[in-house]
């Protein structure tokens, strides 16, 4: 392993500059991903069998939709997150839930009112965030209290309704190829997602607000409208995972996403983009989504608890944190 | 919207926009209006009485700031510290096991525990060098894992002693306030320190603290540490207050104390502000859910009023010094 002869000061494969990064981290998660499947072949036969492989990609492109506004927050910079992803997306289901009510008159209002509160969530906090200059994360948190208010208040404590069945059908039942629809609607998604960010002047634009705002700015971005987008986009994609969600369970309860914020944070950090924002891809955010959710199933296979889990959760986000997410140190 | 080239979002961390401080001045009118709209809803505001059963359920709280104003003062942010409440409470409340010989152990055990949980997270910020917001984040997640593994489902008893000792008064003073004080007493001895003197400049320009031979990292991480003392005994405070022990205990206290440090006049940019401000933010902060039980605000509607008070208390830190906040 030394190599004392050369004179080039040896780089750690943790030192990476931001596009290195970006292009190495998804590839270390897809990689994790099929050991940990393998393992979980090894360990419990039938974990890496194609039924088995397919339900775990439904259950990961819940969380791969609530993702997206991750990242495009995230993307945006200033210290840009968005913590309350997981209580918006469970708003999102009970709305639709209730407005459903198991038929599939209510589907396009039970689409389309969860969606348009969840763009009005978001369009509050990236108000705070630009204008009353409240830090990202407090006006998030904050928001996340909030609208746990409105949920208690909306539902009165007792979540009704029912998924109408097309929906429950796009989530559940097999298509082609033995693939349920949700997992087509998550590949197209993708592919949309990467085309804006990398093809258009609004994802050039994103990028550019997250490496440098002032410069951005000065540029002739428009910084705020860029800023608002993000955070309204969050708030959308949030309340769409949250319907897929529903899609899955058919009925909700007051809790049903809340899990969500963490784990949207932790696919987009795995899948290599940067916290500080500016640098990153959302194809990575979606491949940490599938070894998140791999990695959950694995852990329920060896018979490990809930508590046991949340630990292994939070230590892997620090271990991948502290592989690509260091500051740098000081000199004088 | 002004701003200079030299100041890129690149070279200083985002929390350097964060710069403002509310002026004590604030602080103290809205401590004053709240005490003054609270006496007003609740008629009993000023009986021994009801002194001794608002301060019992403030104490957690002002702890908790006083915690997060220190690590916010040294540049830091702590967003696992209600995990480490739940988890250190259970620990304390397992090893106590209700009797109450053991109070007093119960009580170094909780500060012994915050310690630890508090070397976990200055390992993380100070030695590994992650961002404190996303890195305490993560660690939330340990605590609060181990809080189950500790204690799988509320229940438990606290020594009697305890919960009674608690809600004593002493003359026309209760307990529960003597312990406020107290809290601020212990952070002036912390503050008589050569700690309190890095602690400020490490979080002020930690660039300049660095040429300036201040053990920048050494700082830091004891900034974790001295605040999950404090938090320890935020912890212990609520087995006294509640009686029992719960894991899930603290979810709101991260929020909280970030934004009672907030209204008590830190500056979240780090370096400027006195944790005793914090406990002025933690008292107003306490007292406005205390309103909003007395204005008979119905369960289901008030953790959505209490999300607005924080938001309007942190929006109003910034409309009233929006002059000074771009230097």
């Amino acid at each position: 392993m030394s190599a004392p002869t050369t004179n080039v000061k040896p780089r750690r494969w943790f030192s990476l500059s931001g596009s290195e990064l970006t292009k190495s981290a998804p590839l270390l998660a897809a990689v994790l991903t099929i050991v940990l499947v393998i393992v979980g072949q090894i360990v419990s036969p039938g974990f890496g069998s194609y039924g088995q492989i397919t339900s775990m990609l439904r259950v990961a492109s819940f969380l791969g939709f609530i993702a997206i506004g991750q990242t495009i927050v995230i993307l945006s910079g200033g210290g840009g997150i968005d913590l309350s992803v997981g209580k918006v997306a469970t708003f999102g289901a009970i709305i639709a839930s209730k407005t459903m009510d198991g038929s599939n008159q209510g589907l396009l209002l039970g689409i389309v009112i969860p969606i348009a509160v969840g763009a009005a969530i978001g369009l509050v906090n990236g108000l705070g965030i630009l204008y009353m200059r409240i830090p990202p994360f407090v006006m998030t948190l904050g928001m996340m209290g909030v609208v746990q208010g409105l949920i208690l208040a909306y539902t009165q404590g007792v979540a009704g309704g029912r998924s109408a069945p097309a929906l429950t059908a796009l989530v559940n039942d097999r298509w082609l190829f033995d693939l349920p629809g949700v997992l087509f609607l998550w590949l197209i998604a993708t592919i949309a997602i990467t085309y804006i960010l990398r093809r258009t002047s609004a994802g050039w634009d994103l990028y550019a607000v997250g490496s440098n705002r002032e410069a951005a700015r000065l540029s002739g971005v428009p910084v705020n409208r860029t800023i608002l987008i993000a955070y309204m986009a969050s708030g959308v994609f949030a309340v769409i995972g949250g319907i897929m969600l529903l899609g899955y369970t058919e009925t909700v309860f007051l809790n049903l996403a809340d899990d969500y914020m963490m784990r949207s944070i932790a696919a987009v950090i795995i899948g290599g983009t940067l916290i500080v924002g500016g640098s990153g891809s959302y194809i990575g955010s979606a491949i940490g989504a599938i070894l998140l959710t791999v990695l959950t199933s694995f852990l329920t296979t060896i018979s490990m608890p809930e508590s046991g889990r949340t630990i292994v959760n939070g230590l892997v986000l620090i271990v991948l944190l502290a592989a690509y997410g260091r500051q740098r140190r000081l000199r004088s | 919207m002004t701003g200079t080239i030299e100041e890129t979002a690149l070279q200083r961390p985002w929390t350097a926009r964060f710069n403002f401080r509310l002026s004590s001045f604030v602080t103290a009118f809205l401590l004053v209006a709240v005490v003054i709209i609270n006496a007003s809803v609740q008629s009993t505001f000023f009986t021994v009485y009801s002194f001794t059963s608002n301060f019992a359920t403030f104490v957690p709280l002002v702890f908790a700031a006083i915690a997060q104003a220190i690590i916010i003062l040294g540049g830091g942010l702590d967003l696992s510290l209600g995990a480490q409440v739940a988890f250190i409470s259970v620990v304390a409340l397992k090893v106590m096991d209700g009797q109450d010989s053991r109070i007093a152990l119960g009580l170094l055990t909780a500060v012994a525990v915050g310690a630890l949980c508090g070397a976990f997270n200055g390992f993380v910020v100070a030695i590994i060098r992650l961002q404190p917001l996303i890195a305490t984040f993560a660690t939330s997640f340990v605590f609060s894992g181990m809080a189950l593994v500790v204690l799988p489902s509320p229940g438990g008893a606290v020594p009697p002693a305890l919960t009674a000792g608690y809600r004593m008064a002493v003359g026309p003073i209760p307990v529960p306030a003597i312990i406020v004080i107290l809290g601020g007493v212990l952070w002036w001895l912390v503050s008589k320190t050569k700690f309190t003197r890095d602690l400020y400049a490490t979080g002020g320009d930690r660039e300049a603290a660095f040429a300036s031979l201040v053990p920048v990292t050494q700082t830091l991480f004891m900034s974790f540490v001295v605040a999950s003392m404090f938090v320890g005994l935020a912890a212990f405070a609520v087995l006294a207050n509640t009686g029992s022990g719960d894991p899930l205990v603290g979810a709101n206290m991260a929020l909280d104390s970030i934004a009672a440090a907030v209204l008590g006049g830190i500056a979240l940019s780090g370096g400027r502000g006195n944790p005793l401000g914090a406990i002025a933010g933690a008292l107003i902060l306490s007292i406005s859910t205390n309103i909003l039980a007395f204005m008979r605000v119905p369960t289901t509607w008030r953790s959505l009023f209490a999300g607005l008070i924080i938001i309007a208390a942190l929006a109003l830190s910034v409309l009233t010094t929006r002059g000074d906040s771009k230097k």
